[in-house]
């Protein structure tokens, strides 16, 4: 009976040598994704016993830390309400953490790897490790301004710095406050979450960078540009502007807003943009291609995801579209659908000469002993139009607030180049209404968009250049102001 | 044979003594090191800790030194120190229990059972004095372990808990009854095999180089087969079915030395546990946490959710390379930390390093064992010996396996470190049969009584002496046959 006893000896080796495989695999290679799971209250654990770094505006910490009593040692808390919530996120023992809580976490924890230095520093001298401070972007004024004009309507504003893709306005309503979320009352905290995340509206999810819409006509913006860049037309070109266009290979027509003309037929490509005409532009798609629209609009940032360091949702402008599909997505219907900053970027890219920043929150992070470990420097992202036309786009824009669709963004002393957007949503709800623009038009210092869900308060009577285009103004104004 | 070799007397109680020391020297300081990682001081009972196991330890050594003097020498420190290391990591968990206000106070009963189990562990050297003897309760253990199986079904006694049936409760002291039940199948299968491995082995016909048994003689597995589907069906309980099973395919494999027995099991086994498993909600969804264990809906599901699991492959992440220290983890963030989840509480602590070293004890543990039943001269000692090792092997597989997600998770408990009175009483009784064996297996052949046997000079004897045990086995009587078979191995 000794061969089948040595052979089960040997088989009894394997198990353990496969056994000390399995815990190699987990507590080595695996260690690190398992450790940076949300779930993995643990590492919170961790983080809560040191100081967690705050997340800064201007100055002014709206999200940081205090050592309490309990097992925890820090609470995690939050100043303004629900002002921050889609720039923080929220930090929770229950519930995780989201936006910038998540995205700068490595910073905000003092694990980063701009921190090694400090870190080996903290225990070579054995002091408590502590986090990084964020410093963000932000101007408080600008938030303030776009939080108070987007009020109860469910929504977002972005506000971008043209010349550097400096964020300095990001707002999506409903918001929420974290506090509630961040408390050691693990059931407070898992009520707060489950009654918000059913909530009306999905308050935790920023629609400013989560959220993909319907672009409407602010995406005329783009097939614009594509035009130009084709170099086949100039602001001045001729474009048919029938009541309603026949479209290809269906029975189907595109209309106008308000379903009369255009007010001259054929009409410019500058005052299509300007009084925004549907049947123009559709027919300016189908004559363009979806190829050069998409080629376009990738160059503004579509059709692909980014981090700011929040994660932002791709913009989608689809593949492989028919003729009938081009045509309503080149007035921003049918399957285009952006995120709010990218409508954002697109003003920006134009109103920076046609270079489009990298957007992003984080200015500097900055050590507990207030020594900068690291700073965000401008980057271009892409060429998206040549100076030339976004020159011309520009004037077409300025047309636009001047004497055109979105009047109400006028401000005294400062041309402001804008473009409206009314975008049909399919169901029986009212329209998105939008507002892009930048200001001022010379010299720009805020490129921002706005989106007022399904018309907000004004509901079916809605339009972007009625409903959002004040709050854009409000918020160029707070910019310009500071 | 290298066991009339005369330098082989070493009996190995000096190194063993040494080795203990070691063993002891590991338990205390982790015992103290877990004070000193939570509140910066040693805890004050620590020398009267010391000295009780130290007591313990000691006294199963001069029962050794008396009734097993050529016992093998390593078994015995390898399991006092995963079992100060268990108790060291219980008292941690304790400890984490009471700041979080959950009950507690596990690591003064674990103390207690360990006291129990190295007095029966005792008790068995003492009583037992040749393993052979239990050869002839070899029906006897079929009926106790059946009956052990079949106790937690029974109403009034038999407990649910977290879906398995397998706990029994008489007058306030649960205990688990498969945990005893494999010893006594142990006993059974190598008293059933070694007098019939002849006939399982040789007889049947041959099928692709396969032998395969004669029908009739698949009755015996059939009957096991079902039994340990039968745990699995009517008390829920994966894991001590898959350990009863694979017992049984790895008793049989040493008996008769035929592949065909093992696939054949395995066959069965995992033919019988696919059925389980798409017929029984509770058995499925334990191979959907397997499978999917990161995926919300699995992660958030309770029960039958991979909630646990996760929690300690985080807590084994958390660990790393060097873990945490003792005290400085959270190893009871994870449910039943102190029992099902104490590798994943070990892993945090004292990181990867300290659990291969852990899986180190066990493989030396089981490999003495195995040992032991490549020396020892009986049939019967051989089975009981391989299939007490492999038990204990196999059950840390299928635990440590289950939690690092080798494979399914079961709930079985982790011999000697996990809390649990029954699993701690049972593994020191499988300890001390290993011993009583391995001082079989390695006491020098007895020339005296081979002298003194009246044919002395004729070729009967040489051959005796030749095959070693003959001179003990005589004395006792009933076990020639074995010694028969095992001489024409």
């Amino acid at each position: 009976m000794n061969t089948p006893l040595r052979r089960l000896a040997t088989v009894v080796l394997v198990m353990f040598v496969v056994l000390m495989g399995g815990t190699t695999w987990v507590q080595y290679v695996q260690a690190d994704s398992l450790n940076n799971d949300p779930r993995n209250v643990r590492t919170l654990y961790r983080e809560f016993g040191n100081a967690r770094g705050p997340i800064v505006v201007a100055g002014e910490a709206v999200a940081s830390s205090a050592p309490v009593d309990d097992a925890f040692g820090y609470q995690r808390s939050y100043t303004g309400g629900d002002l921050w919530s889609a720039v923080t996120g929220f930090y929770s023992v229950v519930n995780g953490r989201t936006e910038l809580e998540l995205a700068a976490n490595d910073a905000l924890t003092g694990r980063g790897d701009q921190l090694f230095f400090t870190r080996v520093r903290d225990v070579l001298t054995g002091r408590r490790p502590e986090g990084a401070a964020v410093e963000t972007t932000l101007l408080p004024a600008a938030q303030q301004a776009a939080r108070d004009g987007l009020g109860d309507q469910e929504g977002a504003v972005v506000a971008i710095e043209p010349s550097t893709g400096k964020i300095l306005a990001l707002v999506s309503t409903p918001g929420f406050d974290p506090n509630a979320l961040a408390t050691h009352d693990t059931k407070a905290a898992g009520e707060a979450f489950s009654a918000l995340s059913t909530a009306e509206g999905n308050p935790l999810r920023s629609n400013a960078t989560k959220e993909v819409y319907p672009p409407g006509s602010t995406f005329k913006l783009v097939t614009a540009a594509a035009a130009l860049e084709s170099g086949s037309y100039t602001p001045q070109s001729p474009l048919p502007a029938p009541v309603e266009l026949d479209l290809p290979q269906t029975t189907a027509t595109v209309g106008n807003f308000g379903g009369g003309g255009c007010g001259a037929d054929p009409i410019t490509l500058a005052d299509a943009l300007r009084v925004s005409c549907n049947t123009s532009f559709a027919q300016l798609g189908l004559d363009l291609g979806d190829d050069a629209i998409r080629t376009q609009a990738e160059r503004f940032g579509f059709n692909e995801g980014f981090t700011i360091p929040t994660v932002v949702v791709p913009s989608v402008f689809p593949d492989d579209l028919d003729a009938p599909e081009t045509a309503g997505s080149a007035i921003g219907q049918r399957d285009v659908r952006a995120t709010p900053i990218q409508m954002a970027m697109v003003s920006a890219a134009i109103a920076n000469e046609g270079r489009l920043m990298q957007p992003y929150l984080v200015q500097t992070v900055r050590s507990a002993d207030l020594h900068t470990v690291d700073e965000t420097e401008p980057k271009l992202l892409s060429t998206a139009v040549s100076p030339g036309t976004a020159a011309a786009l520009r004037d077409m824009m300025v047309g636009v607030v001047a004497d055109g669709s979105g009047t109400a963004a006028q401000i005294p002393g400062v041309q402001v180049a804008g473009k409206t957007g009314t975008a049909q949503t399919g169901d029986d709800q009212a329209p998105h209404a939008w507002f892009t623009a930048f200001a001022p038009a010379d010299a720009p210092r805020v490129a921002v968009a706005v989106i007022v869900e399904h018309g907000g308060s004004a509901g079916n009577e809605a339009t972007g250049g009625r409903v959002a285009a004040p709050i854009a103004k409000a918020v160029i104004q707070a910019v310009l102001g500071s | 044979m290298a066991t009339v070799q005369p330098h082989q007397v070493r009996a190995g109680r000096g190194v063993e003594l040494g080795l203990l020391v070691l063993a002891l020297a590991i338990a205390v300081a982790g015992y103290a090191l877990v004070g000193l990682g939570i509140d910066g001081s040693v805890p004050a009972d620590v020398i009267g800790y010391a000295a009780g196991l130290t007591g313990l330890a000691v006294a199963l050594h001069l029962v050794l030194r008396w009734r097993a003097p050529y016992a093998d020498p390593v078994i015995l420190p390898v399991a006092v120190a995963l079992n100060g290391v268990g108790l060291a990591m219980i008292y941690r968990i304790d400890i984490a229990y009471e700041a979080r206000e959950k009950a507690a106070g596990f690591a003064e009963r674990q103390l207690g059972w360990t006291a129990i189990s190295v007095v029966l562990a005792a008790l068995v050297l003492v009583l037992l004095r040749d393993h052979r003897t239990l050869r002839r309760y070899t029906y006897t253990a079929m009926i106790v372990a059946l009956g052990l199986v079949v106790l937690p079904l029974v109403p009034g006694i038999g407990q649910s808990i977290n879906g398995a049936q397998i706990w029994v409760r008489v007058g306030g002291v649960g205990m688990q009854p498969a945990e005893f039940a494999k010893i006594a199948l142990a006993v059974f299968f190598a008293g059933y095999l070694v007098t019939h491995r002849d006939t399982l082995a040789l007889a049947g016909p041959k099928v692709l180089g396969l032998q395969l048994p004669r029908p009739r003689d698949l009755g015996p597995i059939l009957i096991v087969w079902g039994v340990s589907l039968a745990v699995l069906v009517l008390e829920r309980d994966l894991g001590t079915s898959l350990l009863l099973f694979g017992l049984f395919v790895a008793m049989l494999y040493i008996a008769t030395e035929r592949l065909s027995w093992v696939v054949i099991g395995l066959l069965l086994f995992v033919g019988g546990a696919l059925v389980a498993a798409t017929a029984f909600p509770h058995v499925g969804a334990r191979f959907d946490a397997w499978l999917h264990p990161f995926d919300q809906e699995i992660f958030d599901r309770f029960p039958g959710g991979s909630g646990q699991l996760v929690r300690g492959l985080f807590g084994l992440a958390n660990g790393g390379l060097f873990g945490t220290g003792w005290g400085s983890g959270r190893p009871d963030l994870v449910p039943y930390a102190e029992s099902d989840f104490i590798v994943a509480s070990l892993g945090e602590e004292l990181g990867l390093t300290g659990l291969l070293a852990l899986l180190l004890c066990y493989t030396i543990l089981t490999e003495r064992g195995m040992r032991t039943a490549i020396g020892v001269r009986d049939g019967f000692g051989k089975l009981l010996a391989g299939g007490l090792a492999f038990v204990v092997a196999f059950q840390t597989f299928v635990v440590v396996g289950g939690v690092t997600r080798l494979i399914p998770l079961t709930g079985l408990t982790t011999p000697f470190l996990a809390y649990g009175g029954s699993s701690l009483v049972a593994n020191w009784v499988i300890v001390a049969l290993l011993l009583r064996i391995s001082d079989e297996a390695r006491r020098p052949a007895p020339v005296v009584r081979a002298v003194l046997t009246p044919e002395v000079g004729t070729p009967v004897a040489s051959a005796a002496r030749a095959n070693g045990g003959g001179g003990t086995a005589g004395p006792t009587g009933g076990d020639q046959p074995t010694e028969r078979i095992e001489g024409l191995s």
